[in-house]
């Protein structure tokens, strides 16, 4: 039992508590009937974002030449191959398995410790597959949407499994604390660093935009669901020019 | 007699204006054709142009209007954002809405071709029978240490050649993800109070564009 694991169930148990005890006020949408406590504590995350992450992304970004960011990036990719391939295996997709699993092959030892994508280059491609996804395909629904303080959007279905995400989590489980602390540090401000330009993106595009995020969040997971190809729903009747 | 010649006359002429209308339609671009064509072209002319690389937005936007707006379907594209409230609106409002989604989706999305680069680009071809006049063409964009993504274009044949009318990046639809924002809209002000908001939004991103033209290429920098 890993205390990074404590952290984020004494995370999960505040956010039900405080969904149960009564935020759910004006839902508008029925994907999101804890509105008013996701908003809330997509205010949190947000002002969180603004005053710190994105800044020290930002520095990051400044400070690190791409090169070196990509072999960061690298490392924590290949990691997570080995449970793209569980994934992948989990939800019968076992090309697709072995072909992750053999990436870490690759890459741990021609691509030293996974710094180098090297599979990428051989045309091995790289999938991403979570236990939420292969719950999903193994028939449970997605639940209500829900934004976790720190963790960001989620659906039920993905905040429990986001549990055994971690709980396997090597970097999580890393010791000592400091290197395990520095680990998942440094993994989040590279995968934030990438999205610097997305979020700027999103900010503007939006009106609302915690609706713009909630939206992209849950037609993202539908596409990640469906590999890429969910089905699509009939286009409605509109005018020709 | 004189019926004769003219009904004679009139069959030509409509054959003739029906061969017109083949030869158009068979000269019609394949959209896998099409989109490749455009996205190379926009990558090569911001691989040759510094302003644009630099974040130039003014000169962005006025390429891409010239480039790939003319193979976008506007209207198409706002029926889909707004959703129900559409056959609701008066032929004006509807032109309004396009004119105000178009200019919101053309300003916010310009500033993300700056990373455009024509090698990371994956052009699958698009496998599609005579008949079919609504398609899917997808593009992949291959990176390093990342799923590839992929930008997928519904394409829908037109009298004047093949349209686009939604553009999906990674599973992220840039229209349908407008709906529920455009419903709340229009909800609580109506066909009228979504114009005037998108008009306002559109104004206040002019204005931050050209007001803090240092703080784009801090972002857009290689």
């Amino acid at each position: 039992m890993s205390a990074g694991l404590s952290i984020l169930r004494a995370v999960l148990l505040a956010s039900v508590l405080l969904v149960a005890t009564g935020c759910a006020t004006t839902a508008s949408d029925p994907r999101d009937p804890f509105e008013g406590f996701n908003r809330a504590m997509w205010t949190f995350n947000d002002t969180l974002d603004e005053s710190f992450i994105k800044p020290v992304s930002r520095g990051y970004k400044a400070v690190a030449p791409e090169p070196l960011r990509n072999m960061v990036r690298n490392f924590f990719a290949n990691i997570d191959d080995v449970f793209n391939g569980a994934n992948n295996m989990l939800q019968g997709k076992f090309l697709d398995g072995w072909t992750d699993w053999f990436r870490v092959i690759v890459n741990t030892t021609f691509g030293v410790l996974g710094i180098n994508d090297v599979a990428s280059d051989m045309r091995l491609e790289k999938h991403n597959e979570d236990f939420g996804q292969t719950f999903a395909v193994w028939g449970v629904g997605d639940g209500p949407y829900l934004v976790l303080p720190f963790f960001g959007p989620y659906t039920l279905r993905d905040s429990g499994a986001l549990i055994l995400d971690w709980e396997l989590d090597p970097v999580v489980r890393a010791r000592p604390i400091a290197l395990r602390n520095t680990l998942i540090g440094t993994r989040f401000i590279s995968k934030r660093t990438d999205f610097l330009d997305a979020s700027a993106l999103f900010e503007q595009a939006a009106l609302d935009r915690y609706v713009f995020l909630r939206d992209a969040y849950l037609q993202r997971r539908r596409s990640l669901i469906y590999d890429g190809n969910p089905p699509r729903p009939p286009r409605p009747q509109e005018s020709q020019e | 007699m004189r019926s004769l010649a003219m009904i004679r006359w009139i069959a030509s002429a409509a054959l003739a204006l029906a061969a017109v209308a083949v030869q158009a339609q068979s000269a019609f671009t394949p959209p896998d054709e099409l989109v490749k064509t455009v996205m190379l072209e926009v990558a090569d002319i911001i691989a040759k142009d510094k302003d644009i690389q630099g974040g130039d937005r003014a000169k962005t936007i006025s390429m891409i209007e010239q480039k790939a707006l003319p193979h976008f379907n506007f209207l198409a594209m706002t029926a889909l954002a707004v959703g129900p409230a559409w056959q609701k609106a008066t032929p004006e409002q509807k032109k309004r809405l396009a004119e105000e989604f178009r200019d919101l989706l053309v300003r916010t999305y310009a500033s993300s071709l700056t990373v455009f680069r024509e090698q990371n680009f994956d052009f699958r071809p698009l496998r599609m029978k005579p008949t079919d006049t609504d398609v899917t063409v997808l593009v992949r964009v291959l990176q390093q240490g990342s799923q590839p993504v992929n930008i997928e274009y519904d394409m829908e044949k037109t009298t004047r050649g093949w349209k686009v009318y939604d553009v999906r990046v990674a599973g992220i639809s840039l229209v349908v993800n407008y709906r529920t924002e455009f419903a709340n809209v229009v909800r609580d002000k109506g066909v009228d109070g979504l114009i005037s908001t998108l008009a306002t939004k559109n104004k206040s991103l002019a204005s931050a564009s050209t007001g803090t033209p240092a703080s784009a290429p801090a972002t857009a920098k290689k």
